[in-house]
């Protein structure tokens, strides 16, 4: 049976993705009880109604590879070419805990931006700055 | 009845143990596109059993299902060092029929295409998760090695913990950049070749059997 549908519509306005691009800006709270196929349902619902998706603090490694997997099959000819992900890791010393530091585990929090992939463009990126174009459908 | 279950689990361990030291490692072929990988895959394939692994190919996404090469043999200072290669389908987020367009095909044979490296990328990245002991990563040194899908996958291969080895491959080719491979994974060794011309594969098996025997 499937779970609750984790959905950004529910205090969204009515549609109005003719006038623009649509930014969803999803806090890590937000994403914290959901589980990995829910975010991952949730990035990919947002990113194949044409929006971008900025995740505050990303997705684990083994997140990101069921995202790539998961897209995979939901490519489709002339509907759905994938995405485009750029991500940045946050600075580690501030957000690691004293058991972290002790355990040797590194803080996989990292701001990650996701598009369709024939709508979004990374013109350049560097430590520390991305630049994107951004296209309407 | 528990102390006989304690033990049978005991000896079962200890057969485990001894049957996976001596079962081959599947070490994944991983890397974007065109990298190389199965020019990799065929040449250590040939140099140690004479047999290639899958076909090469100028054009994107060739390698679209995951091959294995089994019991390939690799003898390296005296010590034997049994792998299974697994050639992987170049990974990506991405997969537009259109691009394969641009390299004469009809539309009905890239569409074909298109759908088959989806599969392959989603097939490759479940190997990856479940069924490698240790990973090549290949890279292509005449392009930009700071992108997100490499970034990610060196990620997921250090959140699994396996062994990887990182080649920049095409050193034959001018633009070849081999530092900057190396800078922008300062975390892993980097190692020079020319898969296609046999460079440096002498230092590559070295390092295979290091790494992986």
């Amino acid at each position: 049976m499937p779970g609750p549908t984790p959905d950004v519509d529910d205090d969204a306005p009515s549609d109005d993705s003719d006038d623009g691009v649509r930014i969803d800006m999803i806090s890590g709270a937000r994403m914290d009880g959901l589980t990995g196929m829910e975010k991952i349902r949730l990035i990919l619902d947002g990113v194949r109604d044409g929006n971008i998706v900025i995740l505050e603090e990303g997705l684990s490694p083994d997140e990101e590879s069921k995202l790539i997997e998961v897209t995979m099959t939901e490519i489709s000819p002339d509907d759905f070419t994938g995405i485009e992900i750029e991500t940045y890791p946050k600075a580690e010393a501030g957000d690691q805990s004293f058991l972290d530091k002790l355990m040797g585990r590194k803080s996989t929090q990292k701001l990650t931006v996701i598009g369709p992939a024939n709508q979004i463009e990374t013109l350049h990126k560097d430590e520390n700055l991305i630049s994107t174009l951004v296209s309407r459908k | 009845m528990g102390l006989l279950t304690n033990l049978k689990d005991s000896i079962s361990r200890v057969t485990d143990g001894l049957f996976a030291a001596d079962e081959p490692k599947r070490i994944g072929i991983y890397g974007p596109p065109n990298a190389g990988k199965t020019t990799l895959a065929n040449r250590i394939a040939r140099d140690w059993t004479g047999d290639a692994v899958g076909p090469e190919s100028h054009i994107p996404h060739e390698t679209r299902r995951a091959r294995r090469k089994e019991n390939v043999e690799i003898e390296r200072n005296g010590r034997k060092v049994t792998i299974d290669i697994v050639d992987t389908p170049g990974v990506t987020t991405k997969v537009d029929y259109k691009e394969f367009l641009d390299h004469d095909m009809e539309k009905d044979d890239a569409v074909r295409r298109s759908r088959e490296a989806t599969e392959g990328v989603a097939e490759a990245m479940h190997w990856l998760r479940e069924d490698v002991d240790g990973v090549i990563y290949v890279l292509d040194s005449t392009t930009d090695p700071f992108t997100q899908v490499n970034t990610m996958l060196i990620g997921i291969i250090e959140s699994q913990d396996l062994p990887a080895l990182i080649l920049a491959n095409k050193t034959d080719l001018p633009g070849s950049d081999v530092q900057q491979i190396a800078n922008a994974f300062p975390q892993h060794e980097t190692i020079p070749l020319s898969a296609l011309e046999g460079d440096n594969m002498d230092e590559v098996y070295t390092k295979i059997a290091e790494y992986f025997g």
